[in-house]
């Protein structure tokens, strides 16, 4: 057993993960790149073909050269809509494919229908974030090798490293063409952004675009150029859309979230980052859009313009961009219809790649440019660290998506939330799994006001206004830790085996904490 | 300042342990309409326990009870009044007999449970075309009532009509408890406005009841708090004018003069009253008790 720099407990090898000395969590940081990129496989379009299109996916599977034992990676674009990654497994299955190893940017409730799958060893590990049917399994530890857990920095960061090679990327294509180039703005399956994807088509030895929407050559805008695009699948139908895109993004009416929205939103308009040229990264949840819409408010009230809002785009953000208070959208994801219209039609609403929106180890990441994130998080815990993995009995949870990256890129990280979910604190003495170390955390807001992380002095002094004119409550954890107590009572303790069944890892590939299976 | 009295259902431990965050003046635990028959007990064991705890901010916390017509009103009595309570919400209080039950009961609860006596108000809700009629006769009947307010949707089928968006058949009854309440010396207080999502709408039927006199509104959902607030914020003008008042009459205080008078006119105790409700209002001074 080793332990880290954060004090977690890691053992030394870890079945199916391998050994993890030398890679031991060392802080937020401290590791270092050195050496080269890894180099993709170089290939060659056979001359005068004239067209990628190889029939629908088992035939590109086929084609792909794919075998039992390797790596398939899949983006998370169509979200809860997506068919790609069910059909292509069951393609697996049909041609005799096993023991794959499927290294999503992240898995939805869709997803559980390769259950059976995981169960018969068409897929034996997963390399990505899972939760619903699919987490109760591996928390269960059902599935013979741990998930490995990481970032949406982390994710291109290790391919691009070598940490991980893909053998083989099923690219979903909301648009493509016969010369294979890809986009997800048009199509009756329309994503927007399908920047997850941009970093798997540069290292995966063969890169398989499905689509349902085949235009003729060339298409434009392109997001992924024919130039690494191998085969083209066209299939019937690559998602449902409503389960990729919601129709419109609403602000809450939930008083509770709103109240916490409004602390979220003065606390920033108090640091010395409101200022002109402000970027801020909120996401799509009930808290972060209504913060978002105090700030739209605030800033109006005193005249001041954004330079960017970064990562998933929302309607909202949309309206903020054609109203003038933020200049640029920088779009990882977006989350709705308007989101989608935008990005097909605003030369200012920017595509990026996960690569360029949070991979630590690149020469310009767009989380090292954002003033102010937030964030949610099941757990926080006396040193402001962040668990965002596991639910409040030990069950996987949620990925970490960009909670690392942005925390640590993000000059104000907050997070946002109620203190208890129904009867569960989410303040605690000990996060039970630690996604984000307490470091890179500035401040929690929760309904009974702010508690501001005793390292930021600087902070601290800048809200003193608008605590003395009683506009921010201002808690101190110790309070905050205690009130949680004496709400929800005492917790049963979780108890949990030695078996590993997901390892979590820092944005730099390191170990920072593993899983353990919950006892039976 | 009463400017909001929000509404909390007594079965809901949520709401109970939240509600003061969102900063209303005060607080209706309900153990009346909110809670199912079948919930009556617990809800008050519930209420009890939070009451206890005590931690409301600063907002004046009352009760509302079961009526006087049903076996629940005694036992909710005893279990609050025990615990320090500000004020008893009365439903359907028809007479100045009911005050008067009311009141022995409650000083009964005191003595038994060492509350200072009178400590405990009452808010008579009128909800009858009876009740309201006797309006102040009932806010006159024991040093106890504080507020009066009308009820709304019994109200509305006492009167044999419904409950209108502009509140058409509330009007008069506002107007008629204004003055019931200001002769008897206690607060007006607004019903609820049931819309929850219509923000227009409350804000107009706020700035109504203001201008008629009320002293705030009965409040069904914290999304109304701030709007209320709002309306009932005084403008900057209003402001100054109460702050010059205000420093003008402990001008003439510390002097030992019986008279102030500010720009040649004479300003007398009301206006001043009056001028230092408006600064409290204004969140620039702190209400005297």
């Amino acid at each position: 057993m080793e332990i880290n720099a954060a004090k977690r407990k890691i053992p030394s090898l870890i079945e199916g993960y391998g050994e993890t000395s030398g890679k031991l969590y060392e802080g937020v940081f401290a590791r270092a790149p050195h050496g080269y990129r890894a180099g993709p496989k170089i290939r060659t379009a056979a001359p005068n073909s004239g067209s990628k299109v190889t029939g629908g996916i088992k035939e590109a599977v086929m084609a792909s050269g794919l075998k039992s034992g390797m790596t398939i990676s899949f983006h998370h674009h169509l979200r809860n809509g997506d068919f790609v990654v069910n059909e292509v497994i069951r393609a697996c299955a049909e041609l005799g494919i096993g023991d794959l190893t499927i290294f999503p940017t992240a898995l939805f409730d869709v997803h559980k229908m390769i259950i059976p799958y995981i169960e018969s060893g068409v897929v034996a590990k997963i390399m990505g974030s899972v939760n619903g049917a699919i987490g109760k399994l591996v928390s269960n530890g059902e599935l013979g090798t741990p998930v490995v857990l990481r970032s949406h920095g982390g994710r291109p960061r290790a391919v691009m490293s070598g940490d991980v090679h893909i053998d083989a990327a099923f690219i979903a294509a909301p648009a493509a063409d016969r010369g294979g180039n890809i986009s997800g703005r048009t199509g009756k399956s329309a994503c927007g952004s399908i920047g997850y994807a941009f970093t798997d088509a540069e290292y995966a030895d063969v890169v398989v675009a499905v689509t349902d929407n085949l235009q003729s050559f060339p298409i434009s805008p392109v997001s992924i150029p024919g130039i690494y695009v191998d085969l083209v699948a066209v299939t019937d139908s690559i998602g449902d859309p409503a389960g990729i895109v919601s129709g419109t993004t609403k602000v809450t009416r939930d008083p509770l979230r709103l109240l916490i929205a409004n602390y979220a939103s003065k606390l920033i308009e108090a640091s010395p980052y409101f200022m002109d040229g402000i970027s801020f990264q909120t996401g799509a949840g009930g808290i972060p859009l209504a913060v978002t819409a105090y700030m739209k408010e605030a800033m109006k009230r005193r005249n001041i313009t954004g330079s960017f809002g970064l990562g998933g785009i929302t309607g909202y953000f949309v309206d903020l961009m054609k109203e003038g208070l933020v200049r640029k959208l920088m779009d990882v994801q977006s989350f709705d219809l308007k989101a989608v219209n935008s990005i097909a039609s605003d030369p200012n609403h920017i595509e990026i790649s996960a690569d360029w929106y949070a991979n630590p180890w690149n020469c310009g990441v767009a989380v090292n440019m954002l003033d102010v994130v937030i964030l949610g998080a099941t757990e926080v815990d006396m040193d402001f660290n962040a668990n965002v993995n596991t639910e409040a009995d030990g069950a996987l949870l949620h990925g970490i998506g960009g909670h690392q990256d942005t925390a640590a890129g993000a000059k104000l990280t907050i997070i946002a939330q109620p203190l208890l979910r129904g009867r569960i604190p989410c303040v605690v003495e000990r996060v039970h799994t630690l996604t984000t170390p307490g470091e890179v955390v500035d401040a929690l807001v929760t309904e009974f006001g702010v508690t501001i992380n005793p390292r930021r002095k600087d902070l601290l002094d800048a809200v003193a206004d608008f605590v003395i004119s009683k506009q921010i409550p201002l808690v101190p954890m110790e309070e905050l830790a205690a009130r949680a107590r004496a709400m929800s009572g005492p917790m049963e303790p979780i108890r949990v085996t030695d078996k590993v069944v997901a390892v979590v890892e820092w944005r730099d590939g390191t170990v920072i904490d593993v899983v353990r299976r919950i006892e039976k | 300042m009463r400017r909001t009295m929000l509404y909390l259902p007594g079965n809901n431990p949520n709401m109970l342990l939240r509600g003061h965050l969102f900063e209303p003046d005060g607080l209706v635990i309900d153990l009346e309409d909110a809670v199912s028959a079948s919930e009556k007990d617990s809800a008050r064991v519930l209420v009890r326990e939070v009451l206890r705890r005590g931690e409301f901010g600063r907002c004046e916390v009352t009760v509302r009870i079961n009526g006087l017509d049903t076996e629940l009103w005694r036992d909710d009595i005893a279990a609050v009044v025990s615990c320090g309570v500000s004020g008893i919400r009365a439903p359907k209080v028809e007479s100045p007999q009911t005050v008067l039950d009311l009141d022995e009961e409650i000083s009964k609860t005191e003595e038994k449970f060492g509350v200072t006596q009178g400590s405990t108000k009452i808010f008579c809700l009128l909800e009858s075309a009876r009740g309201v009629w006797k309006a102040c006769d009932i806010a006159a009947a024991s040093p106890r009532v504080t507020a009066i307010l009308p009820g709304g949707e019994d109200l509305a089928a006492d009167l044999r009509t419904g409950r209108s968006k502009e509140g058409t058949e509330l009007e008069w009854i506002r107007r008629m408890l204004i003055v019931a309440a200001r002769a008897a010396g206690v607060d007006a207080l607004d019903t609820v406005f049931p819309h929850v999502t219509d923000d227009e709408g409350l804000r107009r039927e706020t700035a109504f009841v203001k201008q008629l006199g009320f002293d705030g509104k009965s409040v069904i959902h914290p999304n109304q708090i701030p709007i209320i607030h709002e309306i009932y914020a005084p403008t900057e003008r209003e402001i100054e004018t109460a702050q010059r008042i205000v420093e003008a009459a402990s001008a003439a205080a510390a002097r030992g003069l019986g008279a102030v008078s500010l720009d040649g006119r004479m300003i007398d105790a009301p206006v001043i009253r009056r001028a230092e409700y408006t600064l409290v209002r204004a969140g620039l001074s702190r209400e005297k008790v």
